[in-house]
């Protein structure tokens, strides 16, 4: 997927003295690897069908009202003129697909499933961005910490990574959502519990990015650009940001647009378990899990909030595959 | 500071890595990767200092930049004791002792621009420029041989001898007084080579710089160094003026390092009588008794294993660890009083 580059304007010269002769006054501007990397990521296919479905779905959730102001229905309202009144299913072909309802009713409530499931996009990227945003602050800061100073203070945050990844998440996660009262920390509702999912599912996943982190350090910082610095007299701290950080960058790209996926995948779960945002919000668990029931009397229920998890899901994993291949060539 | 008094004074010196074992990090034992190491280094010269791998080179270099902390021993530099000064206070004089860097594929950030990373110096240590960093660094990349307009380039845009030369450029950035140079080109192709170190040369006369050049590569050491220091097994065995190291090696382990230099003409080679040390360099570990070559020295009797020759001034500036050196001025040659 990643073909040798052929840069224009090759980018080694010759000799000193050529070059001071050939000094001329138009500005040379290097290619960073950074952009080197987008180059290669833009000829990747797949990856970038990926990217274009991602920014897609970023789009349809932002702009969910307007989209369904113009081809549905508000997702709290009731249709029950769409359902047939002895058991509650949809009336129609494949759970009421109109092009009226898009993706036809919701079983018993005879709500737009197309509107749920835009709707559902809203929560699920919001949970997962923001929790990933949170498990990678965490793994970073922590990862480079443990990887650069060693000693003690990498045991420390080493022993700390195992017993969160040894945490029985799930069942916790499930005890916690059970006890958090509906007004807490003087939040309540949809908000709460949003804040509770991205809390729970952030801060217990920062150990993995935080291991590859610090990896990744403890290889940097035996570079003698970093000796180099030090013997100039930088402080740890300019070490840390100014020569490590700008090389950590690649993976904690990478490594977070994996990321999202399982989140979106995690937070689903919860949702599904009953845990996650309250009905009547529409998350693509919780549309799951009440689809359970119906099934054989409406399959579109089941398959459109699936269809979503999926694409989506698919589509960050093609992305996070692709910018890794661009990233780093070699380890493929 | 006096005229005649050392740019830079180690005494000394020694590190020694802890070697630990088990949970509770016990202390089994040291690697003395520098084992008492003394040497002056005067204004303006070039001191050169060489040995195989792994006798404590590059460990010499770092200690006396302190990126390493000694185990014991002192760092005199322009009269102040540096040996274990915070690095708060070794700030300042940071800008007057510099190191080049071994590897130009490591020593570079690969995210930052060659203006960036010429620039850092000025940066870190907060020093004004005339016309703005920018100028300043141009000015250096010029200094160096490289096109100034490169000043937006990244690293991995340049060749092993052009990357060199950036490292040298950021050397030189605080026009610093002393230079330690690790390895400056033994990462390089040999054509390089030769540009680099005729750069280091020039650059020496035109800014009055003194070096400590560290390399495992003789002929390019005596084609640099006014003195030359060979360590073995963490420690000096000899020290003298090129001229006369070259010329007349007294340390039976100079005498096999300087055989094993290549000769290009094979008339002459076929004269000269080939020194093959046999057997590995021991494990600084657990490094011999007394005198430490003696597992492979062909001249070695019962008093090197068990007395440890000191560093003695046989000739004037010459000064060698052997309890039976060659090359030795008559009177100086000391007969072991007990041999058995």
């Amino acid at each position: 997927m990643t073909a040798p580059l052929d840069v224009p304007g090759s980018a080694i010269e010759a000799g000193p003295e050529t070059v001071l002769e050939g000094a001329e006054t138009s500005v040379i501007r290097g290619r960073s690897l950074g952009q080197i990397a987008w180059m290669r990521l833009r000829r990747d296919r797949i990856a970038m069908i990926g990217g274009i479905v991602i920014l897609l779905l970023i789009l349809v959730a932002i702009f969910a009202p307007l989209l369904v102001s113009w081809f549905g229905h508000p997702p709290a309202e009731w249709h029950r003129e769409k359902l047939d009144p002895s058991i509650g299913a949809p009336l129609g072909t494949f759970g009421g697909i109109s092009s009226d309802f898009l993706f036809g009713v919701e079983p018993d409530s005879g709500r737009d499933l197309f509107s749920r499931v835009l709707y559902g996009a809203r929560i699920s990227l919001l949970i997962a961005f923001f929790a990933t945003l949170l498990c990678v602050v965490l793994g970073t800061v922590l990862g480079m910490i443990a990887g650069f100073f060693g000693g003690w203070v990498d045991t420390i945050i080493s022993r700390l990574m195992d017993i969160f990844l040894a945490f029985p998440l799930l069942v916790f996660a499930l005890a916690l959502a059970g006890v958090i009262p509906d007004k807490a920390f003087g939040m309540s509702g949809d908000t709460l519990r949003i804040s509770l999912l991205v809390f729970i599912i952030g801060f217990f996943n920062w150990p993995y990015i935080g291991r590859i982190i610090r990896g990744q350090t403890l290889s940097l910082r035996e570079r003698e650009f970093v000796d180099a610095s030090r013997s100039l007299g930088a402080r740890n701290h300019t070490i840390l940001f100014k020569e490590i950080l700008p090389n950590l960058l690649a993976p904690i790209l990478v490594y977070s647009t994996l990321l999202i996926p399982s989140n979106i995948l995690f937070e689903a779960a919860l949702s599904f378990l009953g845990v996650g945002v309250r009905p009547p919000t529409p998350t693509w668990g919780g549309m799951l899990s009440d689809a359970v029931h119906n099934y054989q009397v409406a399959p579109n229920f089941m398959i459109f909030p699936g269809l979503a998890i999926f694409i989506t899901v698919l589509a960050f994993n093609l992305l996070g595959d692709g910018l890794r291949d661009a990233f780093d060539p070699k380890a493929r | 500071m006096s005229e005649n008094e050392p740019l830079l004074s180690v005494q000394n010196m020694e590190k020694h890595f802890p070697v630990t074992k088990g949970l509770f990090k016990r202390q089994v034992g040291a690697v003395k990767a520098v084992d008492g190491i003394s040497f002056d280094v005067f204004k303006g010269e070039t001191l050169g200092l060489v040995g195989e791998s792994g006798c404590g080179k590059s460990t010499t270099g770092r200690l006396v930049t302190r990126l390493l902390e000694p185990t014991a021993g002192k760092v005199v530099f322009e009269g102040q004791d540096i040996t274990h000064m915070a690095q708060g206070k070794l700030r300042p004089l940071r800008r007057d002792m510099q190191m080049i860097f071994q590897d130009p594929y490591s020593s570079l950030n690969p995210r930052h621009t060659v203006g960036t990373i010429v620039g850092a110096p000025f940066r870190i240590q907060g020093v004004e420029t005339e016309h703005g960093i920018k100028k300043a660094v141009q000015d250096l990349l010029g200094l160096v041989g490289l096109n100034p307009e490169h000043y937006n380039r990244y690293p991995h845009e340049f060749s092993g001898g052009q990357r060199q030369r950036i490292g040298i450029a950021r050397t030189l950035a605080l026009k610093p007084k002393l230079i330690i140079a690790d390895e400056p080109v033994s990462a390089l192709d040999v054509s390089i080579q030769a540009q680099v170190v005729n750069l280091l040369e020039d650059l020496q006369n035109e800014l009055d710089l003194t070096y400590v050049v560290i390399a495992h590569d003789l002929s390019v050491v005596r084609h640099i160094s006014d003195r030359v220091a060979v360590m073995y097994l963490g420690k000096i065995v000899e020290i003298a003026d090129r001229k006369r190291l070259y010329d007349s090696p007294m340390h039976p382990y100079t005498n096999a390092l300087l055989s094993a230099v290549p000769v290009p003409d094979p008339k002459s080679r076929k004269e000269r009588e080939r020194i093959r040390l046999t057997g590995d360099v021991p494990s600084p570990l657990n490094p011999p008794p007394a005198c430490r070559f003696h597992t492979r020295c062909w001249k070695a009797q019962e008093i090197c294993k068990q007395v440890e020759p000191p560093l003695e001034e046989l000739a004037s500036g010459h000064r060698v660890a052997c309890h039976f050196p060659e090359n030795a001025p008559q009177q100086a040659v000391q007969t072991p009083a007990t041999a058995g």
